[in-house]
């Protein structure tokens, strides 16, 4: 053996670093990407002017700002964790990117831990934006229920990346685009992101509340319109977390 | 001599494919180790294994005495990597992206002065994605050099180069062996293994068909006549 393992000194850069420097890396691709941008920003932007300045759809009790605003920050967490992260993990794998990573010192839970991180900051930059846009409409956010947001942010986050790597890591690359755009517009129109899904037809409503879109939303406004802690959607969120999470660290394959 | 890598008895199949069936070799520490063999001789899958990007269904593999399937991200960072199948991120450019991958590790090299050795400064403003296939190459190179690695598994490094390049590679690998680093190659020009090997190891078929330094391979017959007379159809 030319070295001593025992004696040889670290050789990679301390987890933290790692896992800082990938995130840093990923939100700098993204905010270097127009498309990826248009989805994460401006896409949630005009959702949030609209609704304000439309008295249609209807988006049910409460000032229809405040509605408007929850069931927007919901939408930006889906488009960041899920399709955004759906669709460059897909591309990744397919270009070998993950195998690459894989063999440097970031390694395969790096990697994972960069993305949600990077997921987090964009998240951070959307609400900020959508935060400013909302109260200059005339936005007035429950300030007892913040932390119950934030909550369900990061719960969030964290059920919705799960399903992207599930997505991202078991099919083709465009199939992973396909779907993950569709799904994205499928969760918008009746997902109960933006309107309530009280405000669907009543069996649909109902069937819609057990999607993690729905509980996100729900929560987000029962913390943002009433101040208050959401424990169904809560529990519907994590649920979709948990399952998520162990079928992509199943079934997740690194390779194409 | 010290081995710096060993592969000992590896099977392995995918489905009803055996890739690996029973291959056994050795890459001694400080020199350069060269693997020739046919397409779907194992070679490829043999460099994953000793990656750790892939586990061998039977078997030991050691580099650096470490099995790297295990190893933790210290080994890696003392295992520099050039993958055939590239996997650079393709929408960033190249010195972003080898400034990035050099914040992985703890003591990286210059990051510019490789640039400009592998004359990755010449198309510095050029997105990933859109590099012809040997400026990826050069790229894939200099990445896999950031870690001052003490190992270096380069996968057809001088693939799809100009004359030019592959010269430009072959010394830069000959220096890294200078300097003490072991370097595995794999390729498929009898040229890069007789300017290269000190170490030659001829597969097929997921075995090891011959093995030891170039001259104790060849016999004094030239490379390519002992090469076909191991990897022809039925020599396994």
């Amino acid at each position: 053996m030319t070295t001593d393992a025992t004696t040889t000194p670290a050789r990679a850069a301390a987890p933290r670093r790692r896992v800082l420097a990938q995130a840093g890396f990923e939100l700098g691709s993204l905010l270097r990407n127009g498309e990826q941008l248009l989805v994460s920003l401006v896409l949630p932007s005009l959702a949030l002017v609209g609704l304000s300045l439309t008295a249609s759809p209807s988006l049910g009790p409460g000032r229809r700002v405040d509605v408007a605003a929850a069931g927007v920050i919901a939408l930006c967490v889906i488009s960041a964790a899920f399709t955004s992260q759906a669709i460059s993990t897909g591309f990744d794998r397919r270009y070998a990117v993950l195998r690459y990573l894989g063999v440097t010192p970031l390694g395969r839970g790096g990697l994972v831990a960069g993305k949600v991180l990077a997921t987090l900051a964009v998240e951070a930059l959307q609400i900020a934006v959508i935060a400013v846009l909302g109260l200059v409409l005339g936005w007035h956010p429950a300030a007892a229920g913040i932390a119950y947001a934030v909550l369900f942010v990061v719960a969030g986050t964290w059920a919705f990346v799960a399903l992207a790597l599930l997505l991202a890591g078991t099919l083709r690359a465009e199939a992973v685009l396909a779907i993950a755009n569709l799904v994205w517009v499928l969760l918008l129109g009746a997902g109960g992101v933006i309107v309530p899904r009280t405000e669907l037809p009543d069996g649909v409503g109902q069937a819609v509340g057990f999607l993690p879109s729905a509980g996100l939303a729900d929560g987000l406004r029962s913390a943002l319109v009433d101040g208050e802690l959401n424990l169904l959607a809560l529990l519907v969120v994590l649920g979709w977390g948990v399952v998520s999470t162990a079928l992509a660290a199943r079934l997740f394959r690194f390779d194409d | 001599m010290t081995d710096a890598v060993t592969l000992s008895g590896l099977h392995r199949a995918f489905g009803r494919v055996t890739a690996l069936d029973g291959l056994t070799w050795a890459a001694p520490a400080g020199r350069i180790t060269a693997v020739l063999g046919p397409n779907g001789a194992g070679k490829t899958t043999a460099i994953e294994c000793a990656v750790g990007l892939g586990r061998p269904d039977a078997g030991t593999v050691r580099v650096l005495g470490s099995d790297p399937w295990l190893a933790g991200a210290d080994h890696r960072a003392r295992v520099g990597v050039m993958l055939q199948s590239g996997g650079l991120p393709n929408g960033t450019k190249p010195l972003r992206l080898l400034h990035h991958l050099s914040r992985l590790y703890a003591d990286p090299v210059d990051v510019d002065a490789v640039a400009q050795r592998l004359g990755v400064t010449d198309f510095a403003s050029t997105t990933v994605r859109r590099l012809s296939g040997g400026q990826k190459q050069r790229l894939a190179l200099a990445a896999a050099l950031l870690g001052r690695p003490e190992v270096l598994f380069l996968d057809e490094p001088a693939a799809g180069l100009d004359p030019h390049g592959r010269l430009d590679v072959w010394d830069l690998v000959a220096e890294q062996r200078d300097a003490g680093t072991t370097v595995i190659v794999t390729t498929h020009s009898f040229e890069e293994a007789a300017r290269l090997a000190d170490h030659l190891v001829i597969m097929n078929a997921g075995r090891t068909a011959a093995e030891g330094t170039p001259d104790s391979v060849t016999a004094g017959r030239p490379l390519e006549d002992v090469y076909f007379s191991l990897t022809r159809k039925g020599a396994a």
